[in-house]
């Protein structure tokens, strides 16, 4: 007979079974049994954050740049209600997350007990599934199951909320085995007769193009493999959403940069004029698409997602292939093999490529006064590429210079916030990047606004001897708000200038972090220098040029021909249709 | 500025889920959180352990959102399926209502009448009053319950739709 253990003891085991090596919380009220048994067990390392959002972050920071499903632990009421905008942020970015909640004795839910929240109510649309557990024997095969779900199938977010008496009552535990779900079963295989198709569309098509997205790098390493061979046999450009970045390598000769709002303009001209568009685990967003009736207009589109609900919801689709990314890859490599097709000639359509990539859409004006954020950015790279380090940023301008300007070659090396879009994701991302991988050089490119979303997350850092950088592209302004009011409002800077910023030298140092400010051309390289010298964390204050705004763009609701190159291209005013759009 | 809207076209749904806590507002959430109509939904047990509901739902949409609601619904966790059964064809849809008449004299004898024809019941009397039991289809209702506003219609309770395919085969 098996010895009966205490809901929270049942919780540890549980997540040891399951190989949790890192849990990122908050402790409190109602999770105080749990906090216990992790204390008791020491077989969990907990990494004590200063706000449950940044837990959450930190615990999507660790899940992205290792593939294993990060671990959340807070307390009820506004431990609960701090983490849902980490739990959104996993949500549309698809990342594999585990949140435990704390929550009042099941006899008081409903009482408006202290630090009461609905948390299974409040969380039930911003996870891919939620549980109340009120019964301790439960509490074991919820947790498996709750990370057989957040990891399988499209990843999400999903929460697990344990009553405090949950936590003390005692039920016997047995490890399950392989989770067959009821009615929770995603397809990884492609459908032969699909892949077989689109391998057909791919030999023959004049003008392919590949449209990557998060999903590659979600389907693990050996995808982004399967991406660069694919791309191989059939000569086809290959372009990516912005996370999707690594997937295919910035160096590798089909690579057309990232699409989009701040694509490239070989990308984004790719798109408009191929005849074939296959998108591998994308999704057709808003900020990649720009006007819906004037995207891609001539191609036909194969789209292969995990999600069948992805399938037509903006873009009308041509093939749709509902699988994992991965298997679909090595399904039509290995097709394309067999069948011995020869590399298809696609002579004319690289001309034309190269005649767009002619238009460096990414070059900037250089200047000797003032530090271009996007030299930052470059100078970044030069210091550091060898060492592939991982990039985190926040939120903004200086989020889509890293996008445009830092190369990345290797998948689960580019941590940001694409979905949701939220400022003060890259700090405790950058923590929980470096948790996960403890000789990896870790940089958040930050903005000043940004970073003082989490920056009480310097702390964390100091604590656990974390030796993350944080380079701030510091203009002065919320630079992506100031850019769209130069685009849409004549310039009228309401509410956009980061009035008060803090010392960030004096502010590093007092957290005990080192501080350097680096405010002229001359002083980048040897900043950057010193900041990677130094063995421990680092807070960069680089001054940039204020009103630098990044191009190219395509505004909000226009197609991908209408792209703006340059800030003298800009209008100033918007019509009302354009207004209304995000 | 005018703010767009598509060609709807009415379809009823059968979606059978695990009868777990909370998936009603799961399903009525998902339809608010993503901007879709619920003209009517029911709900209940259809197995005797009780551990499987049938939620059928009346949604107006354009066929793109259509697609979208139904794979939107797959995607919930407890859900095991989904079936749009006007897409699918040939399906009878049921409802019951329960229509309160108060009157007397010819508004009386008319009502009984009239109730007689839509193949009504009178499930409760009094000198004053009847409460008739109609089931039908949405039209068929509707169209009693509007005749019953000229005899005295107090007061009604619909069920909403029930719906299943015709044909030997489940859905």
């Amino acid at each position: 007979m098996t010895t009966e253990k205490s809901g929270a003891d049942i919780l540890v085991e549980a997540l040891c079974d399951l190989g949790v090596e890192v849990v990122f919380g908050y402790p409190g009220g109602a999770v105080l049994p749990i906090y216990d048994a992790l204390f008791r067990s020491q077989r969990i390392k907990h990494i004590l954050v200063r706000h449950e959002q940044a837990a959450t972050h930190a615990a999507e920071g660790y899940a992205r740049s290792t593939g294993r499903p990060g671990v959340v632990l807070v307390t009820s009421g506004p431990g609960a209600t701090n983490a849902v905008t980490g739990i959104t942020d996993a949500l549309l970015d698809s990342i594999p997350m585990v949140v435990i909640t704390g929550q009042v004795p099941t006899n008081l839910i409903g009482s408006d007990a202290f630090q009461e929240a609905d948390t299974v109510g409040i969380t039930r649309h911003c996870t891919k599934h939620n549980y109340l557990v009120k019964d301790p024997a439960r509490l074991g095969p919820v947790i498996h199951e709750a990370f057989h779900i957040a990891t399988s199938g499209r990843p999400g977010p999903v929460v697990v909320d344990i009553p405090k008496n949950v936590q003390v009552a005692t039920a016997a535990y047995g490890a399950p085995g392989p989770i067959q779900h009821k009615t929770y079963r995603p397809a990884l295989e492609a459908d032969p007769a699909l892949i077989e198709q689109v391998v057909d569309m791919l030999a023959a098509a004049e003008r392919p193009v590949f449209y990557t997205g998060g999903g590659v790098i979600n389907a693990g390493p050996r995808a982004s493999e399967l991406l660069v061979e694919l791309a191989h046999l059939t000569g086809a450009p290959v372009t990516s959403t912005l996370m999707g970045l690594g997937a295919y390598p910035a160096t590798g000769p089909q690579w057309l940069g990232m699409l989009g709002m701040h694509g490239t303009y070989e990308a984004n001209m790719a798109m408009n004029q191929a005849d074939l568009v296959v998108n591998v685990g994308a999704r057709f967003d808003d900020r990649v698409t720009g006007r819906l009736d004037a995207f891609s207009p001539n191609s036909r589109k194969v789209h292969i997602d995990i999600d069948r609900s992805s399938i037509n919801k903006t873009v009308r689709i041509d093939l749709a292939i509902v699988a994992d990314a991965g298997h679909a890859l090595a399904d039509m490599v290995r097709l394309w093999r067999e069948r011995e097709h020869p590399r298809p000639d696609l002579t004319d359509w690289w001309q034309r490529l190269e005649e767009w990539r002619a238009k460096k859409s990414l070059s900037f004006p250089e200047s000797r006064t003032e530090i271009m954020p996007q030299r930052a950015v470059r100078a970044l790279w030069e210091a550091t590429h060898e060492r592939a380090p991982i990039i985190t940023t926040e939120v903004g301008q200086h989020q889509m210079w890293a996008a445009q300007h830092f190369g990345f070659e290797a998948p689960n090396k580019w941590l940001t916030s694409g979905g949701l879009g939220t400022m003060g994701y890259g700090l405790p991302a950058a923590i929980g990047a470096q948790l996960g991988n403890p000789e990896a050089l870790v940089i958040d490119i930050a903005g000043e606004a940004s970073i003082q979303m989490n920056i009480q997350e310097l702390a964390t850092a100091s604590q656990y001897r974390l030796p993350v950088k944080v380079f701030i592209l510091n203009n002065e302004y919320m630079g992506m708000v100031r850019q769209w009011q130069e685009l849409t409002y004549e310039s009228r800077y309401s509410e956009s200038y980061s009035d008060s910023l803090p010392d960030f030298v004096k502010l590093a140092e007092a957290y005990g972090w080192k501080g350097i400010r680096i405010e002229h051309p001359d002083q980048l390289e040897q900043g950057i220098a010193d900041m990677l010298a130094y063995d421990g964390p680092v807070m960069v204050d680089c001054m940039v040029a204020k009103l630098a705004n990044c191009f190219p763009m395509i505004p909000s609701g226009a197609a991908h021909t209408d792209m703006i190159l340059q800030a003298n291209e800009v209008s100033g005013t918007m019509d009302d249709e354009a207004k209304a759009l995000v | 500025m005018q703010i767009r809207e598509e060609k709807a076209e009415r379809h009823t749904l059968a979606v059978i889920v695990d009868n777990e806590p909370g998936i009603l507002a799961r399903i009525a959430g998902l339809f608010t959180a993503r901007g879709y109509n619920i003209e009517s939904l029911t709900v209940s047990e259809i197995t005797l352990d009780k551990a499987v509901s049938r939620i059928t739902i009346v949604t107006t949409a354009s066929p793109a959102t259509l697609e979208q609601i139904v794979a939107q619904l797959e995607r919930l966790v407890p859900v095991h399926q989904v079936t749009d059964l006007t897409a699918r064809g040939a399906h009878v849809e049921r409802e019951l209502a329960l229509v309160k008449v108060a009157g007397s004299g010819d508004h009386r004898i008319e009502a009984l009448r009239l109730a007689e024809v839509y193949r009504a019941r009178v499930v409760d009397a009094t000198i004053a009053s009847f409460v008739f039991e109609v089931t039908g289809t949405i039209e068929k209702i509707d169209k009693f319950v509007e005749l019953m506003g000229e005899v005295g219609l107090v007061e009604v309770a619909r069920t909403g739709i029930v719906a299943i395919a015709r044909g030997a085969e489940a859905a």
